[in-house]
C-alpha cells in the first residue's frame, strides 16, 4: 500500500480522559487508503526532548467526513505536546504503515479483544466489518468504568463485551475471565493492548484451537523497516514490527 | 544551476548527498516517498558474509536530539543480498552502495569479493566501526593496525572503489585515515556513531540489551564535523562526511570542512524525504552565493 508524507490539519482534539485525547484530522484532498490495524508516525513539533516521530495507530477513518483519528496515550513529553495541539493546526503523518489485522469474510464470528489504549485500531477493524456485514464482537478491558475508552462509539458497531478490574463496569476480572469466551464459539480473535493481556489471550487462543494475531507496539524509529530497532523474536527470527507487523499471528511469536 | 557533481575515487555522484548505511534499507522501504535517483548514491544496510540475527530488543533509545542504537549488523548473509536484494535495487538510477562488514580480515574480504562481482554495485563501504557487535566491527577500527589488515585484505579482493568508515571512538581519528588510505582507500567516511549509553532510573537498568549503543543525530554533528575537517587535512583522498545532518545548512558546513561528499543517516526517520530536500538547498545555496560549481565550496575552511 503507497506510503504518503502527509501536513494533515487537526479537526479537532478532545480530551475523552485524564489520560488520553481523541485527535481527529483531515486534508483537502481524499485521505490515503489504509486498512485497520495500520499506524501512522507522527512528528511531533515543538517538544524538545522528543526526537523521533511517535507511532500512534490508526483508531478510526471517517470516509464521509475524510476524517482520520488517532488516539493517543500522554505518556511522555511527546504525546502530552501531541495533546495540546489545536483545530486548526497541522500534524505531519507519515502513512499508512505496517500490516492490518486479517479482513473477515461473510460468516465469520470474530472477536476483537482490547486493553487500555489498545482498544484505538480495534474500532476501525470492527467499522470495518460491520460495513461488510459482518458483525463484530468486541470484549474491551480496562481498570475501572472511567478507562474504558470510546464504549459509546463501540456499541454504534457492533456487540460490546467489557471487563473491568474493579468491577465497576461489566464483569469482574481480566478480559481472558470474560463469560462470553466459554458462551460462545469464535472463528478468530485480533487483539491489542498491554502484552501480559495480548499474552494471556494468545494463550487461551491456543487452548481452544482458535486463530489469533495481536497487534505489538515495540519502540521504534523508522517506522518503514529501515532501521531494525523494532524488532520481535519469531519463529522466523527478528522481525520487525513495523514494516513485518505491527499484527502477528501469535503462532509466529515466541510468547 | 550551480553544477552539483562530485568524485569520489571512480564513482561519479550526480550530487554529493547520499544516505547512511542502516537508515535507509535497501533504498526500496522509501521509494514511495522520495525519488531514489534523485540523489548521489544509497549505501544499503551492513551486509556480512554469513546472515546475523543481531542483538536483542531493546535495540533503540531516543537521547537529547538524537538517539542510541545497538542493532547489532542484523542482516541475511551476502548471498542472500545476492540474489533476492541485488536483482530488485541494480536498476535503481543512482550510486547503489554496499556497507560490508565482518568479523575477520579474510571474511570481510571474501564479502566483498562477492559483491565485486555484481556488476551495478560500483562501491562497497567498508565498516570498521560498528560500535555494537563484539566480533570484528569497531574492534578493526579503532587501530591502525587493525585497520590497516581489513583494508590490505579486502583491497586485494576488491577492485572497485572502495571507502572505509571510521569510527570516531578513537583517540586520533586522522592517524587511522591515512592508516587505511596508505593500504588503498579511495575514500574515507566519517563518523559512525560515538558509543553511548542511557539508563532508566526507575528501573534501574540500562536501555539498551547489551547496555551500550552507538548515538547518532544532531548531538554528534559537532564532533562529526571536527574529525571531517581533521581528517581532510590528513589525507589527499575524497572525505564522505556524515553524523548528524539533518537540513543543507549542516551539509554545506560538512562540504566546507573537507568532505567531498556527504551522507544522511538519522534524519531519514525524522523525513524519509530528507535527503533530496537537502539536495535541493546545497543548489539553492550555491546559486544564491554566485557559485557555479559545489567543487568551489568544498575544503574552503583550512
Amino acid at each position: 500500500m503507497k506510503k504518503y508524507l502527509l501536513d494533515l490539519t487537526v479537526k479537532a482534539v478532545e480530551r475523552i480522559h485524564e489520560r488520553y485525547v481523541l485527535i481527529k484530522l483531515t486534508d483537502g484532498k481524499p485521505l490515503p487508503e489504509m486498512v485497520p490495524g495500520q499506524f501512522v508516525e507522527v512528528r511531533v513539533d515543538g517538544s524538545p526532548s522528543t526526537f523521533l516521530r511517535r507511532p500512534i495507530s490508526i483508531n478510526f477513518v471517517d470516509r464521509e467526513l475524510n476524517e482520520l483519528w488517532l488516539l493517543v496515550a500522554m505518556v511522555g513529553d511527546g504525546t502530552r505536546k501531541l495533546a495540546e495541539l489545536k483545530a486548526g493546526d497541522t500534524l505531519n503523518c507519515l502513512l499508512p504503515l505496517g500490516n492490518g489485522f486479517t479482513p473477515a469474510k461473510q460468516g465469520e464470528n470474530v472477536l476483537l479483544i482490547g486493553g487500555g489504549v489498545g482498544v484505538a485500531p480495534l474500532l476501525y477493524m470492527g467499522a470495518e466489518m460491520q460495513q461488510k456485514g459482518i458483525e463484530p464482537t468486541f470484549l474491551l478491558g480496562a481498570r475501572t468504568a472511567k478507562d474504558l475508552l470510546l464504549l459509546d462509539i463501540f456499541k454504534r458497531y457492533g456487540r460490546v463485551f467489557v471487563t473491568t478490574e474493579d468491577g465497576s463496569e461489566g464483569e469482574k476480572g481480566f478480559v481472558t475471565n470474560h463469560s462470553i469466551l466459554q458462551n460462545e464459539r469464535f472463528d478468530r480473535i485480533s487483539t491489542c493492548g498491554p502484552t501480559p493481556m495480548m499474552k494471556a489471550v494468545a494463550r487461551f487462543a491456543k487452548e481452544k484451537g482458535i486463530d489469533c494475531e495481536a497487534s505489538l507496539e515495540n519502540l521504534m524509529a523508522c517506522g518503514l523497516g529501515a532501521c531494525l530497532c523494532c524488532v520481535e523474536k519469531t519463529t522466523e527470527g527478528n522481525l520487525c514490527v513495523c514494516k513485518d507487523g505491527p499484527v502477528f499471528d501469535v503462532k509466529k511469536l515466541l510468547w | 544551476m550551480a553544477n552539483l557533481e562530485v568524485k569520489i575515487g571512480e564513482l561519479r555522484l550526480k550530487n554529493p548527498v547520499m544516505t547512511a548505511s542502516g537508515t535507509f534499507g535497501y533504498g526500496l522501504e522509501f521509494a514511495d516517498l522520495m525519488p531514489l535517483d534523485g540523489i548521489g548514491g544509497i549505501i544499503v544496510k551492513g551486509t556480512t558474509l554469513k546472515p546475523r540475527e543481531g542483538n536483542d530488543y531493546p535495540r533503540m533509545a531516543e537521547t537529547a536530539s538524537g538517539m542510541l542504537n545497538c542493532v547489532g549488523l542484523q542482516n541475511k548473509g551476502v548471498d542472500y543480498f545476492c540474489e533476492h536484494i541485488y536483482p530488485q535495487i541494480k536498476d535503481i538510477d543512482t550510486n547503489m552502495i554496499v556497507n560490508v562488514s565482518g568479523s575477520s580480515p579474510e571474511d570481510y574480504a571474501e564479502c566483498a569479493a562477492r559483491i565485486d562481482a555484481l556488476e551495478k554495485i560500483p562501491a562497497i563501504e567498508l565498516n570498521i566501526s560498528c560500535p555494537n557487535v563484539k566480533d570484528g566491527g569497531m574492534a578493526f577500527g579503532v587501530t591502525c593496525a587493525g585497520a590497516s589488515s581489513v583494508v590490505k585484505a579486502v583491497r586485494k579482493a576488491y577492485h572497485k572503489t572502495l571507502i572505509v568508515k571510521l569510527s570516531p571512538n578513537v583517540t586520533d581519528i586522522a592517524e587511522i585515515a591515512r592508516a587505511v588510505e596508505a593500504e588503498g582507500a579511495d575514500s574515507v567516511s566519517l563518523i559512525n556513531t560515538l558509543m553511548g549509553m542511557a539508563i532508566d532510573i526507575e528501573k534501574r537498568k540500562t536501555l539498551l540489551s547489551i547496555n551500550t549503543g552507538g548515538l547518532s543525530g544532531p548531538a554528534v554533528k559537532p564532533v562529526a564535523l571536527r574529525m571531517v575537517w581533521q581528517v581532510a587535512k590528513a589525507v589527499k583522498v575524497p572525505v564522505i562526511g556524515l553524523g548528524g545532518i539533518c537540513s543543507a545548512k549542516d551539509a554545506i558546513e560538512f562540504l566546507m570542512a573537507g568532505a567531498t561528499a556527504i551522507e544522511i543517516g538519522t534524519a531519514n526517520f525524522l523525513d524519509p524525504a530528507i535527503s533530496v530536500k537537502v539536495r535541493d538547498g546545497i543548489s539553492d545555496w550555491l546559486d544564491a552565493h554566485g557559485c557555479q560549481s559545489v567543487q568551489e565550496i568544498i575544503g574552503v575552511i583550512s
